[in-house]
């Protein structure tokens, strides 16, 4: 397993704008298991609608965790997806 | 004659036949099915078609708003496969025997109550998204067509609030605006009706009562007023409102595209200040020919912590490659004075706008200095970057920060990191005693901007910030503009530009004078881009020159 911290930038947080954007980039990586976590609670990147309602803040940090496929390439693409877009 | 007021969130005025958005509201079905499988089939069918309508749906709001509205309908796609969402719907189909309308709007109202539930407003408006598809696809499973306005003239359209499908569905040419009795401005119809240039009264609640049904309503999202049945005086009022505000738009509108230049041919660039890289938008759309002031702080305030040199790189890169290769100037930070961060940990200040600020902390803590600077240069590569400097007093303040750019862009060279070798180097004029030795400073830099609220606050000891000095606090005082006046001639001697981007740069009043100096370039808010372009183009400098600065000189009628 890969994973990286990473603290919301965007002043929504993960609203719908990219939390789309990022199920379509993880849907790309059919190997890999993307979770999110941020305190106790986790869930799998591609459900959107409990991607949302996590309610991610600017100013939260979450977890990101890559399990199977190539774990080291999907992690920092989806690193470089948190930066450009959250 | 009746008056609802409600929050206006698109401007414009318009009358017409108030008319109520006839939603299909076909009463549901909900029975046990024997055929489970056959009834999860028909129900994967019509999810297929919610997705292939949404699709339509998307291309057709990119194609009419852009990008930005697409996506909506892309994130409904989605929503409409969502892997819990569709669970459920399986679990009530095939285990509890339902049938697929029920279980459709059942697991639906799961997920919108779920987000009804979040404390944030934002998330909690999302609950009309997920009711928006439940509904769409019972729609579908139910036979009802996806339908318009039925109506032979264009209306005003009364609703609680729209759901964005039926936004994008509705047909245009048949409204000239939207009052809804529900609704936020961050809501869909709030944004589509902004996207489509009609005015847009929201939250007037039950005010708007349905027996005002094909009545002769006057909307004005200005102030947020609908006028029921409006007596003359009031229909003439906004009916010359509505004429002015056209008669303008039109006017701007054959604006976009031409030269900012005088009837006698001198020209003059004009820019825009923005914020935040969002802005960018607003730049293209009102024409604006580059970027004369970024203000890099939003990147600071956003942070809890010191923004990183790939975080600030990412911000200045994005609106650098958005302005497609228009001339950017970014601004390094300036805080202190009116903006504190915290994590910056500034001691108090008994007198903040005289302190430790801007470029005097840059020089004071080089190391924040030095990560932005790398983060400019680096995204220099990206298009036409130019770097200003803010608060300057003193030449020797402008040598050690060139010595630092010098000192970034040798680290640059050798860690193999491309930049443009382009970039121009200015500064803020906004203290007198820079634009005094503005001779001297000139001789340093590539162009100066006139920060034009400070130069005032300083030159008159004036804080911009205190209300009761209000008519002490003279923009228009000789002494600012005869500084403004004295930067402009030494820029020019030594054959540097020189701008302004202040206030002062969009007001009108000013901007014969302006041109009369010879200033270079006025940046100036987005929206003031058309208005000054107008001003410039009726202007013949060449007659009033002399006399505009005669008086300057002389300052007769000073007061």
């Amino acid at each position: 397993m890969k994973s990286f911290e990473y603290t919301i930038t965007d002043p929504v947080g993960i609203h719908a704008r990219p939390a789309g954007l990022l199920v379509k980039e993880i849907k790309g990586y059919a190997g890999s298991t993307v979770t999110i976590t941020k305190g106790e609670k986790s869930v799998n990147a591609l459900k959107l609608m409990a991607l949302m309602q996590m309610g991610i803040k600017q100013g939260d940090t979450v977890k990101v965790a890559v399990e199977g496929g190539d774990e080291e390439a999907v992690c920092a693409a989806i690193e470089a997806f948190f930066k450009a877009n959250l | 004659m009746i008056t609802i007021q409600g929050k206006g969130v698109s401007t414009g005025v318009a009358s017409g036949p108030l008319y109520f958005y006839q939603r299909a509201s076909a009463a549901l079905q909900r029975y046990e099915v024997q055929d489970r499988e056959s009834e999860w089939q028909r129900f994967k069918a019509a999810q297929a078609k919610a997705i292939e309508q949404l699709g339509v749906l998307a291309e057709k709001a990119r194609a009419e708003a852009g990008d930005e509205a697409a996506m909506l309908f892309e994130t409904h796609q989605m929503m409409c496969e969502d892997m819990d969402y569709e669970e459920a719907i399986e679990g009530f189909i095939k285990e509890s025997g339902i049938n697929a309308e029920a279980a459709v709007t059942d697991a639906g109202a799961m997920q919108a109550d779920a987000f009804a539930a979040m404390d944030d407003d934002y998330f909690k408006a999302r609950a009309a998204d997920v009711k928006d598809i439940s509904g769409r696809i019972v729609g579908i499973l139910s036979g009802v067509v996806q339908g318009g306005i039925d109506s032979d003239v264009p209306v005003i359209l009364a609703s609680d609030d729209l759901a964005p499908s039926e936004t994008v569905q509705l047909d245009k040419s048949k409204i000239l605006g939207f009052v809804t009795s529900g609704g936020s401005g961050s809501s869909h119809t709030a944004i589509l009706a902004r996207t489509m240039g009609i005015p847009a009264i929201i939250g007037v609640g039950d005010q708007l009562k349905e027996e005002y049904a094909l009545r002769e309503v006057i909307v004005d999202g200005g102030t947020g007023t609908v006028v029921l049945d409006a007596d003359d005086d009031t229909r003439a009022r906004l009916m010359k409102k509505r004429a002015d505000i056209l008669k303008r738009q039109e006017l701007l509108n054959e604006l976009k595209g031409k030269p900012n230049v005088t009837k006698d041919g001198q020209e003059l660039r004009v820019y825009c200040n923005i914020g935040n890289p969002e802005d960018v938008h607003a730049v293209l759309e009102n024409d604006g020919g580059g970027i004369g002031l970024f203000r890099s702080e939003f990147l600071y305030l956003n942070c809890d912590d010191y923004p990183t040199e790939d975080y600030q790189f990412e911000a200045y890169k994005r609106v650098l490659s958005d302005m497609g290769g228009k001339e950017v100037v970014i601004r390094t930070l300036d805080i202190g004075a009116d903006k504190m961060i915290g994590y910056f940990n500034l001691p108090h200040e008994e007198n903040p706008a005289l302190g430790n600020r801007a470029l005097r902390i840059c020089l004071n803590r080089p190391e924040i200095f030095k990560t932005q600077l790398r983060a400019l240069y680096r995204a220099s590569a990206y298009g036409r970057l130019s770097i200003m400097f803010p608060m300057v007093a003193s030449v020797w303040e402008v040598r050690e920060a060139k010595k630092m750019c010098e000192q970034v862009k040798a680290e640059l060279t050798k860690e193999g990191i491309p930049f443009s070798d382009e970039v121009d180097v200015g500064i803020m004029i906004e203290t007198p005693a820079a634009a005094v030795i503005s001779d001297r400073l000139a001789k340093e830099v590539d162009f100066f901007s006139i920060g034009t609220n400070d130069l005032t606050q300083y030159t008159l000891a004036c804080d911009r910030q205190n209300n009761d000095l209000g008519r002490f606090f003279n923009a228009h005082h000789p002494a600012v503009l005869r500084l403004i006046k004295l930067a402009c001639d030494n820029a020019h001697k030594a054959g540097i530009w020189c701008g302004i981007c202040g206030e002062l740069g969009a007001d009108l009043e000013l901007t014969e004078l302006f041109l009369a100096m010879g200033l270079d370039e006025l940046s100036v808010s987005p929206r003031s881009v058309l208005p000054l372009r107008q001003k410039v183009r009726e202007t013949q400098v060449r007659v009033s020159r002399e006399k505009l600065l005669g008086d300057l000189a002389s300052s007769e009628n000073a007061i």
